[in-house]
């Protein structure tokens, strides 16, 4: 493997790849760089090295000095990215160009004053010879028949046997990561007479409150009550639901007789695709659009899948007014809510 | 009673070098590693930009723990971003907000952050690519591709968990979104999903469940992947692309000490200053734009991070199927695009190495790198792979396709579910082609060298351009061009007149190796190669010269 005395590449003989068999070339003449004869060059590119790792030097320190001098409450416009926090902008581009320039002097470095002879280094193949091959396979050999593993089949089978169930306990310990799923993926806190409040303002809501074509978000009167109790958002996930006007004479369809309350109908807001919550109504058309996977429902016609992924169509909440005039509900929803599931059946 | 001298050891190398020496036998080892040659080529940094991504992401994710609240507890917040002030949240998603404005550097971190994610899962994807078109794959870095195919996986993943646990408006709609894919698997879909939740969705768990997964258990087997991603790399030596001086059993480049330390060195630096500076200027993932997740809100136009848009995509072009047996529901419109499509994807990825070394017979190793045109078929193959990709990417944008352009979001969806059909072996049948033309060429101008621009007038009239032979190093890599036989047919009958109980099997894999060798243009034998140039020499005295 001497690399440099011969001409002939190593791996190569007569000038065809010893391996591939494919013809071999000597390396080209190497042309030398401006630096490599020209003195003035070669201090020109040291001067040039030098200058980048000085500036990264002078912005880090810059960087340091910014993060304490510069207000982080002010707002700077910088075209074409929008205002930006003015701390967080000089503190970043000075750290940024100080870390830049040191990789580019190295860089420039590397490329002037080092030196760019390309040399050759010998691989050796990857398989061992077929004696340390042999060895090798000996060597497994004696260590099983030294075990007797091959020999005693009671120690080989219950071995195997303990081995496959030690892990089983660690699987199991991970029971409690959560409760069984029972029914809940059936059951929201809906039921009888639960009144109907706004999404973000939970007002009960009277039907001369939505217009014809018009669309609100709602929820049970209770969910904040149920959410202070369970302290999570679990069953607005569930429990949302909308509410839409639609002139008695464009219903085509709906999943229950009556449900409607004089052409106001309810139905999940939670797609029963993936369970994105459902949020463009097109009023025209009565289609619901979800902005995740663009799966549509008609409202006029049962809540149906009219396009897209999802498979089965939007639950309807069957509702009515209480004595009071406002919107509760007749019940809960009469199938799950959200995605499919297994057992959904 | 005797005396013992101590002896200067450092007296013939430096004195750190010695030191260590005298303890760890290293003088041998390190002399070698640090004379190292590593080949030079562009293509050879797309892995390097993945590592150094990876480094990036390590320290800025280590700045942000320090900050961030792994917690779903409910606060009100009150930090200084004002339009929030006041609002119910996650800590979660309050302490994103105080990292973003109120730590200083802290918004700086999390962008660094973020944008290293993003190039880390680019460079791989891109890295992948350079590997895969030049053959690199093949014996002996088998190991090595499928252990780049578990990186690219998990990388997606861990940016994915990285992603969500701001507990923004968008990344809990990308936890919606997998949980209820999780709820869709058959048999175990329910339970896996109330378990890993703690319950139903959202629950109160999951965001710190996922922040162990996100900054332990990924990351730690992501560094221990890497390592042995690069032990491989150095203890096989790089490959490198055919050229003058390079054969199967050399490499030819630069020694690591001092070239590449300066070079890949400085690159580090250059990736990190360039991720930073970008990060300065650049927002990315404005969480306090989307607001605190509730269950009960989405915005319109929601995207993904890039690497998660081609599964996107599989989910939102899916014909809605479903069915019901004996009262179990079977989602085929979740488990096709997010289950099946991605598991036929990264398998078929993983034993592609295998499956060409099947076709092909060939078991020798390979150190010398493929010109992807001079692999006509494998380079068609990851062309076609790479535009059904497209396609579900492009599947994944379908609303934002559909409201930039003014298209009917219903005909986009329905053109994309015949197109991923009908694009990848378009596609496959145009590269092949592209391959072959380019294969002619090289041919052509081994043969009859290069068309030099230059055009002549002869005296009758006639024009030509006259062509002039390659330089040595051109034809060296012209010449570095390994074609593959197809495999011929086996008998079916043995020498010992025996039915060949495999000629079935074999018949198969013959077919499959015509099919994937037999369009190739063969390289100019040397004997061609010869003829030619005397041909040009003797052309050339004659005053004749060879034109179209």
């Amino acid at each position: 493997m001497n690399e440099l005395t011969s001409n002939e590449p190593i791996g190569s003989k007569d000038g065809i790849d010893v391996v591939s068999g494919l013809p071999v070339y000597p390396l080209g003449h190497h042309e030398p760089r401006r630096a490599d004869i020209d003195p003035r060059a070669a201090k020109r590119a040291e001067r040039q090295v030098a200058l980048m790792f000085a500036v990264s030097a002078l912005s880090i320190v810059g960087a340091i000095i910014a993060y304490i001098k510069v207000p982080n409450t002010t707002l700077i416009y910088v075209p074409p990215f929008g205002p930006v926090n003015a701390n967080h902008l000089s503190v970043g581009l000075l750290f940024g160009l100080g870390i830049f320039l040191i990789g580019t002097g190295a860089i420039h470095w590397a490329k002037k004053l080092m030196p760019d002879v390309e040399v050759s280094e010998e691989r050796h193949t990857y398989t061992s010879s077929p004696e340390d091959k042999a060895a090798f396979g000996q060597v497994i050999r004696e260590g099983k028949e030294a075990s007797g593993f091959g020999e005693y089949k009671l120690i080989r089978r219950t071995l195997l046997g303990a081995m496959a169930l030690f892990p089983l306990p660690l699987i199991v310990f991970l029971r409690d990561l959560g409760p069984m799923p029972g029914t809940k993926l059936r059951e929201t806190i809906w039921e009888k007479d639960v009144a109907l409040v706004t999404d973000a303002t939970y007002r009960k809501i009277r039907p001369e409150d939505i217009p014809v074509g018009g669309l609100v978000n709602a929820v049970p009167a209770n969910l904040l009550a149920v959410e202070e109790e369970e302290g999570n958002l679990n069953q607005r996930g569930k429990a949302s639901i909308i509410l839409v006007r639609i002139d008695p004479a464009n219903i085509v369809s709906q999943q229950g007789e009556g449900w409607d309350y004089q052409g106001i109908l309810a139905y999940s807001k939670i797609c029963t695709h993936v369970g994105c919550p459902i949020s463009l109504y097109q009023q025209r058309t009565h289609h619901l659009l979800c902005p995740c996977h663009q799966s549509t429902f008609d409202l006029s016609d049962s809540g149906n899948v009219v396009f897209g992924p999802a498979a089965r169509r939007m639950p309807q909440l069957p509702i009515t007014v209480d004595a009071e005039g406002y919107l509760v509900a007749q019940s809960d929803f009469h199938e799950p809510i959200g995605p499919s599931f297994w057992e959904r059946g | 009673m005797s005396t013992v001298t101590p002896t200067d050891t450092t007296a013939t190398s430096g004195g750190a070098a010695s030191w260590v020496d005298d303890r760890l036998h290293a003088s041998g080892g390190l002399s070698k590693l640090l004379k190292k040659v590593f080949p030079d080529h562009w293509s050879f940094m797309l892995g390097e930009v993945a590592l150094y991504s990876f480094i990036i992401l390590l320290l800025s994710g280590t700045y942000l723990t320090l900050w961030f609240k792994p917690s779903m507890t409910e606060v009100i917040y009150n930090g200084s971003y004002m339009p929030l002030k006041g609002i119910k949240m996650s800590e979660a998603y309050a302490s994103t907000l105080d990292i973003s404005f109120d730590v200083r550097a802290g918004l700086l971190m999390r962008q660094i952050h973020h944008w290293a994610a993003l190039f880390f899962l680019a460079a791989m994807s891109v890295h992948l690519m350079r590997v895969f078109f030049t053959g690199a794959f093949r014996k002996p870095r088998e190991m090595n591709w499928v252990i780049g195919t578990v990186l690219l996986t998990l990388g997606i993943l861990e940016g994915f968990a990285g992603y969500s646990l701001p507990d923004d408006l968008l990344s809990g709609t990308g936890l919606r979104i997998a949980q209820g894919i999780m709820q869709a698997i058959p048999l175990v879909g329910t339970y896996l999903a109330m378990f890993l939740f703690g319950g139903e969705f959202p629950g109160n768990d999951f965001i710190s469940r996922l922040y162990s997964v996100h900054i332990l258990l990924i990351p730690g087997i992501l560094l221990a992947l890497v390592t042995v991603h690069l032990i491989m790399v150095f203890y096989q030596k790089h490959t490198q692309f055919p050229g003058a001086g390079r054969t199967e059993s050399n490499v030819v480049g630069f020694r690591l000490y001092p070239i590449y330390m300066a070079k890949a060195g400085g690159f580090f630096f250059i990736v990190f200053g360039v991720t930073t500076l970008i990060s300065a200027l650049v927002a990315i993932n404005p969480i306090w734009l989307y607001g605190p997740y509730t269950p009960s809100q989405v915005t319109a136009g929601s995207q993904p991070d890039w690497y998660m848009g081609w599964l996107d995509g599989a989910v939102r072009i899916m014909p809605n199927w479903e069915t019901n047996v004996l009262g179990h529901t079977i989602s085929w419109n979740l488990l096709v695009p997010a289950l099946v499509i991605p598991g036929i994807m990264f398998t078929s990825m993983g034993l592609y190495p295998w499956i060409e070394a099947w076709v092909s017979g060939d078991k020798r190793e390979h150190n010398l790198l493929d010109r992807p045109r001079n692999a006509a078929t494998r380079t068609s193959l990851g062309a076609m792979a790479l535009s059904f990709y497209m396609m579900l990417w492009f599947s994944g944008d379908n609303d934002i396709i559909a409201t930039a352009f003014h298209l009917s979001i219903n005909q986009i969806t329905l053109a994309l579910r015949v197109l991923i059909f009908v694009v990848p072996p378009v596609v496959f049948i145009i590269t092949k082609r592209i391959c072959l033309g380019l294969q002619r060429k090289d041919r052509e101008t081994l043969l009859h060298g290069y068309e030099s621009g230059q055009v002549l007038r002869l005296p009758h009239g006639e024009f030509i351009e006259i062509h002039k032979p390659v330089s040595l190093e051109e034809k060296a890599v012209l010449m570095g061009k390994a074609d593959i036989a197809p495999l011929p047919a086996p008998l079916a009958i043995d020498a010992n007149g025996v039915a060949n109980p495999k000629a079935k099997a074999g018949a198969i894999r013959t077919r499959m190796s015509a099919w994937f060798y037999a369009d190739n243009v063969a390289a100019p034998t040397a004997l061609e190669l010869a003829e030619a140039e005397e041909h040009a020499l003797h052309g050339a005295s004659h005053g004749e010269i060879s034109s179209h």
